[in-house]
């Protein structure tokens, strides 16, 4: 590893940028179209064992559903999820409104239907912020090796020693403070912040740790022999071949992510009010949780379903991709 | 392995000065005046204000008041809050019921997590192997705040069979439900990891020696599965007693439990800042310590890890 070459790792060179853009871009798309290039690679085979999993079907289909939700809630639902009307105040399932109404009289279904999109949001971005954070810093502190991973290890060890509910209370409490009036992007924004940082170090260490070992195959060292330089060896060969285990970990987060954000908007630190998220109506239910249990009950149910819907995906790649597992 | 200590020592300082900076400055750059409301309804009498600037040198730059706190801190002096009672006495008095809590939480853990996966990791495709993942996973995917409510709900509430709340010295039997609804995601953990683990080892070399020298199946299992296998999972129960008491807010909140995240739920929300960094170094020393002690124990557990 020479200085000057490696130099290019950390600001790449515009002129090569859509060249690595390119070369990756296969990757990325690898899983739908493995079947075209005949000797299956990692991917092409965790498809296909994928395919054949009923697991992976239902958990694909709960997913489409919940995308489909937050995408285009008013395919699901005509009401609206914040009109509401007293005369209906805590009137239980029924004809009318299937999972019956809260306290202001608002339809749970619609706020359930509606609430999807921001918990899913959230998640979906969360996640790839962490990945791509942590897998970049991952990639840069196995690589380079030395001061600079130390450096970066220590890093991590800083953001990775808060624990996680009161990081994120703290995160959001300083950025956000108490009655400062600020509209729902913003808010989502910075829950989608304190998630990223306080989960990125979990990442950095699955990729540095994929990229150590990597480093060493006869591969790397093959390409190196022919002169390949330091980012071509780290987009063409160690990103590649060290994406399996982020990939894995990144379907749990997102369920774990739906989980988090939920649980802060519990805590009143996270989305609030005029905006509709199954954690906030969750957090409104619990005092009426004796005269209106099913309030707490239907989102509680689709949050669940969404997240192990995720765990699932998760666990159903973590099958198709670990070789020891075969 | 004494350099391997020393280094980890070393390496957990900058960890720590790291992590207290980090949260210090998240915590006293809040926005805002920092006396607002702390004096009633009136604005707090310039004297109050003069002698809290100085006292907390709110006049100098942040860097040098975390300089400051350090200094205080590493003589065992956690400060006062605005009222001036002692944080110190905040922390002593709390700290117990969620340690309390946390302990309760990995007992159940380990107990539930270990049986489960050790069950299955020994009979893997029966119909308690697939209820087992079955129920990991529903575990795993059902937030503690749910959890939590649903079972005081239908506990405490509707049953009755136990207090919907714990009372203020938190004794042992209270605190089981929310021991359970703490450790309940990371149970899942535990019997799947214990399950990998003990699948992976059961085709490995030297069971089939011991199985092919002719031992007893529970000399097997007992001594030279078990033994192996449970390195991993003891060492993830290990740091999770630090993970524990750090996510203990969300329960303690629940039950109301007199612990260490209502505390420091309550400072955050009544802009005590000086408690919400006293109580989060506590709560990082013991995370960081848990985690050193549990990589040494690896390595005396586990004879092929030499630390050089």
């Amino acid at each position: 590893m020479s200085d000057p070459t490696s130099g290019s790792l950390v600001t790449t060179p515009p002129p090569e940028q859509p060249g690595i853009v390119a070369d990756t871009a296969p990757v990325d798309a690898g899983l739908p179209k493995a079947k075209r290039d005949k000797p299956r690679g990692l991917l092409g085979d965790a498809w296909y064992d994928l395919r054949r999993k009923p697991l992976f079907w239902i958990s694909a289909g709960f997913i489409t559903l919940f995308v489909l939700i937050a995408a285009f809630p008013f395919l699901f639902t005509s009401g609206s999820p914040t009109s509401g009307s007293l005369s209906r105040s805590l009137e239980g399932p029924g004809s009318s409104g299937w999972f019956g109404y809260d306290i202001q009289g608002q339809d749970i279904y619609s706020r359930v239907i509606y609430g999807a999109r921001a918990s899913i949001l959230v998640a979906v971005s969360a996640t790839l912020g962490t990945v791509l954070l942590g897998g970049l810093v991952g990639v840069i502190a196995g690589f380079r090796g030395g001061w600079v991973d130390a450096l970066l290890s220590r890093i991590a060890d800083v953001f990775f020693g808060i624990p996680f509910v009161l990081g994120a209370i703290v995160i959001l409490f300083s950025l956000n403070p108490r009655g400062a009036g600020s509209n729902e992007w913003k808010i989502m924004g910075l829950v989608i912040l304190a998630l990223v940082m306080l989960t990125w170090p979990v990442a950095m260490r699955i990729m540095r740790s994929s990229v150590l070992a990597a480093k060493q195959a006869d591969y790397v060292v093959a390409a190196r022999a022919m002169g390949a330089s330091n980012t071509r060896i780290i987009f063409k060969h160690l990103i590649p071949n060290c994406l399996a285990p982020v990939l894995v970990y990144s379907t749990i987060l997102v369920g774990a992510y739906i989980g988090a954000e939920a649980t802060l908007s519990f805590l009143g630190v996270g989305l609030q009010s005029p905006v509709v998220s199954w954690g906030v109506m969750i957090s409104d239910s619990q005092q009426y949780i004796r005269v209106a249990p099913y309030w707490l009950l239907f989102p509680s149910a689709f949050l669940v379903t969404a997240v192990l819907s995720f765990v699932m995906l998760g666990e159903a790649v973590r099958e198709a991709l670990d070789p020891k597992l075969r | 392995m004494g350099r391997y200590v020393l280094r980890r020592l070393l390496q957990l300082i900058p960890v720590f000065f790291g992590t207290t900076l980090l949260i210090y400055w998240l915590v006293w750059s809040v926005p805002g005046d920092p006396f607002a409301g702390k004096c009633g309804e009136r604005a707090c009498p310039d004297s109050y204000i003069q002698f809290m600037t100085e006292k907390y040198h709110l006049d100098d730059p942040l860097p040098v008041q975390y300089i400051y706190y350090m200094g205080h801190l590493l003589t065992g002096d956690f400060g006062q809050t605005f009222g001036g009672r002692d944080i110190s006495e905040i922390i002593s008095q709390a700290y117990p019921n969620t340690l309390k809590l946390a302990l309760v939480g990995l007992t159940i853990e380990a107990i539930i997590g270990l049986t489960a996966g050790i069950l299955t990791g020994l009979r893997r495709n029966g119909f308690l192997d697939n209820l087992v993942l079955v129920s990991t996973l529903f575990l795993l995917a059902i937030p503690t705040f749910v959890s939590g409510f649903l079972l005081q709900f239908i506990l405490g509430v509707q049953i009755g069979i136990i207090n919907p709340t714990v009372s203020a010295d938190a004794p042992f039997s209270e605190l089981i439900v929310p021991g359970f609804v703490l450790a309940s995601v990371s149970m899942a953990y535990v019997a799947r990891l214990t399950r990998t683990s003990i699948a992976e080892n059961s085709r490995s070399d030297y069971v089939r020696t011991a199985v092919a020298k002719g031992l007893p199946q529970r000399r097997v299992v007992g001594v030279h599965l078990l033994r192996n296998s449970l390195i991993p999972v003891i060492t993830f129960l290990g740091t999770d007693l630090g993970a524990l008491m750090g996510g203990a807010i969300v329960t303690e909140g629940i039950f109301s439990i007199n612990g260490i995240g209502r505390e420091v739920y309550r400072a955050i929300v009544t802009k005590e800042s000086a408690t919400v960094v006293g109580i989060v170094v506590v709560l990082v020393m013991v995370y960081l310590l848990m985690n050193l002690l549990v990589d040494l124990l690896y390595a005396a557990l586990d004879p092929r890890i030499r630390y050089e």
